[in-house]
């Protein structure tokens, strides 16, 4: 029907036609799928939720006399950052938190600051932190190093997050009778509460649900700038079972994103605290979905209720790695403020913002019209449902005494 | 009979005079301090939670009022940042009277603070810290 040249030259011309991944659910709702990938070119879609595997790497400029980081230790604002590489380059984990925070030591622990309130500092232009130790070498004899960094004068500031964008998500649950602390949220006792996290109908992977169009180089939306997914993330999933209009009906798919942290906003990078487990970042994300074709506007059209996930319960099973579902449910359900599960009505939250999603989509749909933004051919796809590529546990082999 | 949370402003002319006393003495009343900050010749702060009967915990007010201690309900002093807030809704379900309720049109999380009790459980759940509490 049409090619990814061939939309660009319409976006240069502006002449192209984007909706929403909401907007387009109305359109082929009123005028079918024929009509409606007639005359859409481009979805745009949109998730903004906690994602843990994030984190960016940063070249800080070599001081007078040299330091080699590498080998040595590092803290931004008391975060330690990876310093396994040259003498310059550090890479800061969105979980990794203050050598001296209390952790759950009081429980459950607050987890106030970290890798990914770091992250929202820097690029909200405030001064950080860094204090660095190093054993010195005869090309790089500096021992110790303590400085303010700005996002300004780093040499390079890039966001690289091994795994975002998952492709559905659970449904946590707590069957036991003690409340419990997540990385789902508070989760009360017997069933007191059904925490989800996905944007379901604004979310690229479920828009895209045997990744079409989404493959290695398409580029994004990510942070409030431009990035470009890298690679399939860690954990991709893609075997798991699938509803009949393809949609998994479990956590599959995942992206490895990348973009530069300097064009970023503190508003779509947020640091984000987790009441007794931890510190993360809550990540902005948005996938221009290409309408190729009818197939691709279908799945595009992919409504709430018609994508359907797991109910699973985090008092027992999760923590045991006990594969098991308490029952399916659609987003549709989950937005409507509660579920029925075992006869029992659950009040339900959302850790993942659709107001957000949606104004990223928006944000999105807006740069492309203007001509801001122009679509990427994907270099490769990422690995397919068919594949046979699995997400496994870990084999463990007891260490030889 | 009813129970309400309550935060005392008082003058530093005041902080010496047994206030507390008089609502127990006076106006039979019970009550629980949540918080206090009281010290000599500095505006005096207490978050108070009285019980009793109705029409004791009226005069109570009236006689506060009388001395110069500002009240007012601790509902009040539960702010969301908005700046601060994504919208997202997990404190949605911790909340148990439902003061924060998701707007099925626009998806943001809308909070009644004439519902809210201040129990703070949402300040502690939420991920970006957006629920403050001012007193």
């Amino acid at each position: 029907m049409r090619t990814i040249r061939e939309i660009n030259e319409k976006i240069k011309k502006g002449q192209v036609v984007v909706v929403t991944a909401e907007e387009i659910i109305e359109l082929v709702e009123k005028k079918g799928v024929k009509k409606a990938a007639q005359e859409v070119d481009v979805v745009t879609t949109g998730t903004f939720g906690p994602m843990c595997s994030s984190g960016a790497y940063f070249n800080i400029g070599h001081s007078r006399p040299r330091i080699k980081l590498g080998g040595g230790s590092c803290k931004l604002n008391d975060v330690p950052v990876y310093c396994g590489f040259a003498a310059v380059d550090v890479y800061l984990g969105v979980s990794a938190i203050p050598d001296d925070d209390p952790r759950n030591k009081v429980f459950p622990g607050e987890f106030k600051y970290g890798g990914g309130h770091v992250i929202q500092e820097l690029i909200a232009g405030k001064d950080i932190r860094l204090e660095a130790a190093a054993y010195g070498t005869d090309c790089y004899p500096r021992k110790k190093l303590e400085t303010y960094i700005n996002i300004k004068d780093l040499n390079e500031a890039v966001l690289f997050n091994i795994r975002n964008a998952y492709q559905n998500y659970n449904v946590a649950v707590n069957l036991s009778d003690k409340i419990i602390y997540t990385y789902m949220g508070v989760l009360k006792p017997k069933l007191g509460n059904a925490n989800y996290c996905s944007a379901g109908q604004l979310s690229p992977l479920l828009k895209d649900p045997y990744y079409k169009t989404i493959g290695v180089g398409t580029r994004i939306f990510l942070g409030g700038g431009i990035g470009y997914v890298a690679w399939h993330g860690t954990q991709h999933n893609p075997g798991v079972k699938r509803r009949p209009n393809g949609v998994p009906s479990a956590p599959a798919g995942t992206l490895a994103v990348i973009g530069d942290l300097k064009q970023m906003k503190p508003e779509w990078l947020v640091g984000t605290s987790m009441l007794g487990y931890g510190v993360t970042l809550t990540v902005g994300i948005g996938v221009p979905i290409p309408i190729l074709n009818e197939e691709i506007a279908q799945y595009a059209a992919a409504k709430d209720k018609d994508i359907y996930t797991q109910v699973v319960d985090y008092g027992n099973d999760y923590p045991n790695m006990v594969a098991r579902s308490l029952g399916e449910v659609n987003y549709a359900q989950l937005k409507s403020g509660k579920i029925v599960l075992e006869g029992k009505e659950i009040p339900t939250g959302n850790l993942s913002s659709y107001s957000k999603a949606r104004q990223i989509a928006e944000e999105l749909k807006s740069w492309i019209k203007k001509g801001d933004f122009v679509l990427s051919e994907p270099y490769a796809p990422l690995p397919q449902a068919e594949s046979g590529y699995a997400f496994r546990p870990l084999k463990e082999r007891p260490l030889a005494l | 009979m009813i129970t309400k949370r309550i935060v005392l402003h008082f003058p530093h002319r005041m902080v010496d005079q047994p206030i507390i006393y008089k609502l127990v003495k006076d106006f039979d009343l019970r009550f629980n301090i949540l918080k206090a900050y009281v010290t000599p010749q500095e505006e005096g702060l207490m978050v108070l939670e009285l019980s009793g009967e109705d029409s004791n915990f009226n005069k109570s007010m009236e006689y506060l009022k009388s001395c110069g201690v500002k009240t007012q309900p601790l509902s009040e002093d539960i702010i969301r940042n908005e700046i601060k807030c994504t919208d997202c809704g997990v404190c949605v379900p911790i909340c148990p009277v439902g003061a924060l309720e998701v707007d099925p049109i626009t998806r943001k999380v809308n909070f009644y603070d004439n519902k809210c009790i201040a129990c703070e459980l949402c300040v502690k759940v939420c991920p970006t810290k957006a629920m403050e509490v001012h007193f």
